[in-house]
């Protein structure tokens, strides 16, 4: 069955896509074997990850985006991830409404995902999901996070170029951004250009990437003024992710990013595993009620005792 | 973390009354599956497209045109015709009951005309889980 998938993800069709994708979002139990096969068919998508507060127009912006790949005939693929509510476990996936002309497309493919629990502005899920699409042969792939603050930076290790839009209006809020987000946009959108106050929002943007690299023209980060409603300043941005990905290419740094999001990748699946190798411990038996008793009494102390397990742990893993 | 139920809610037709599919795909995120919205004015074929992109376990259809005898088939028709036969559909709306038997027969597993309370449509949706999963 895992042979029949992968050699259609590969040949491109798109229900097996979709339940590839599925596969990973659920952690079915084949997912490590589907991505392992998947693995040797990626590395030649492209992938942009599009982020910025919520209602700052990310989806617009990536409908006009889609058509400017299409008329080259590019085969394009769309992650929209959404939250879960932490509440109930639902959510509403409402970004593909602004990208529903491209549906009945055979050559776009867009996925909504739930945050499912996952914080950092991605799902879980999105770095696979990213391979599943990778290997099915999309040349470009988007990823739109879920409306950031200031903290939500996981797209960047799981994208080649990344980003940020921004609208007029935000007021004060660029000063908070300045931290966070800011700091992970390769490529900086001014949309919603058609709005006052536009210009402005571009020279504080501008203002703060000089004081990120005040002597060095090139290492600058781009910023462009669209209007998706009113489709005006795409074909620049476009032009713009190109241009970027280029010098990125010619300067090594794209290998670098590159290398660099499956340094972080390997370290997270070796810390998952090893996580769920002490939660499986500890869930055995009585342990932790009994360690918890002992604490309560004072007949040792936290880390003392924990310490102590550790060392049994890496034991008994290395036994496995 | 495990399998979600995840649900397209769709407006094929040209009306644009969309309170009724706001309101039930609000009351279905509240009752924890994923729902994929997809907005107005959507064709069976790019709400057959959808649904199997997104790989969802059921599809629910809202009209409030009359074309409802003509489009919930064509959606249930072009989903079989892209081999996504495990995903059920259902539909809602202002839809005489005399339609309802037709509509069953081509497929369209439940109706849920105005009044119903959403509880209806979660059991359905418990009820037919298993079997959409396949």
């Amino acid at each position: 069955m895992i042979e029949a998938l992968v050699k259609n993800i590969v040949r491109g069709e798109i229900r097996s896509i979709a339940r590839g994708i599925s596969w990973v979002e659920n952690e079915t139990a084949q997912k490590e074997t589907l991505i392992d096969r998947l693995f040797e068919y990626t590395g030649k998508a492209i992938v942009v990850g599009i982020t910025g507060p919520p209602g700052s127009g990310k989806s617009s912006l990536l409908d006009r985006l889609i058509e400017r790949e299409r008329k080259q005939k590019k085969k394009v693929a769309v992650l929209a991830i959404d939250p879960t509510s932490p509440f109930t476990g639902g959510a509403i996936l409402g970004d593909r409404l602004r990208m529903q002309k491209h549906a009945t497309d055979p050559n776009v493919f867009i996925r909504s995902m739930a945050s499912r629990g996952h914080l950092g502005g991605v799902s879980g899920a999105t770095a696979d999901a990213v391979k599943v699409l990778d290997a099915a042969g999309f040349d470009i792939i988007f990823i739109e996070t879920i409306g950031v603050g200031q903290t939500e930076i996981e797209v960047m290790n799981i994208v080649d170029l990344v980003l940020l839009v921004l609208v007029p209006g935000l007021g004060d809020e660029i000063q908070a951004l300045k931290a966070g987000v800011m700091e992970i946009g390769d490529i900086f959108v001014v949309n919603k250009s058609d709005r006052a106050d536009a210009d402005r929002l571009k020279a504080e943007i501008e203002y703060v990437l000089h004081l990120k690299a005040p002597n060095d023209q090139a290492e600058q980060n781009p910023v462009f003024m669209t209007s998706a409603t009113e489709n005006t300043g795409i074909d620049e941005l476009e032009e713009g992710i190109f241009e970027f990905l280029k010098k990125m290419e010619n300067s090594g740094r794209l290998q670098q990013r590159r290398r660099r999001r499956l340094t972080q990748e390997l370290r997270k699946i070796f810390t998952a595993k090893v996580e769920a190798y002490v939660h499986e411990f500890l869930q055995t038996g009585q342990k932790l009620n009994h360690w918890i008793d002992q604490i309560i009494q004072k007949e040792t102390a936290p880390y003392q005792l924990v310490n102590k397990k550790v060392n049994q742990v890496l034991k008994e893993l290395q036994n496995t | 973390m495990g399998k979600k139920i995840r649900i397209l809610i769709a407006k094929p037709g040209l009306d644009g009354h969309d309170r009724g599919a706001k309101y039930v795909a609000r009351a279905l995120k509240e009752a924890g599956y994923e729902v994929i919205y997809t907005g107005i004015r959507q064709s069976p074929e790019a709400i057959a497209k959808t649904a199997v992109q997104e790989d969802v376990d059921f599809v629910g259809l809202s009209l409030l045109s009359g074309a409802h005898n003509e489009l919930f088939p064509e959606v249930v028709r072009l989903l079989r015709q892209q081999g996504a036969d495990n995903i059920i559909v259902f539909g809602g709306g202002v839809i005489p009951q005399e339609d309802i038997p037709y509509l069953n027969e081509q497929g369209v597993e439940a109706i849920f005309t105005p009044g119903t309370p959403i509880q209806k449509v979660i059991e359905f949706i418990e009820l037919n889980k298993e079997r959409a999963q396949h």
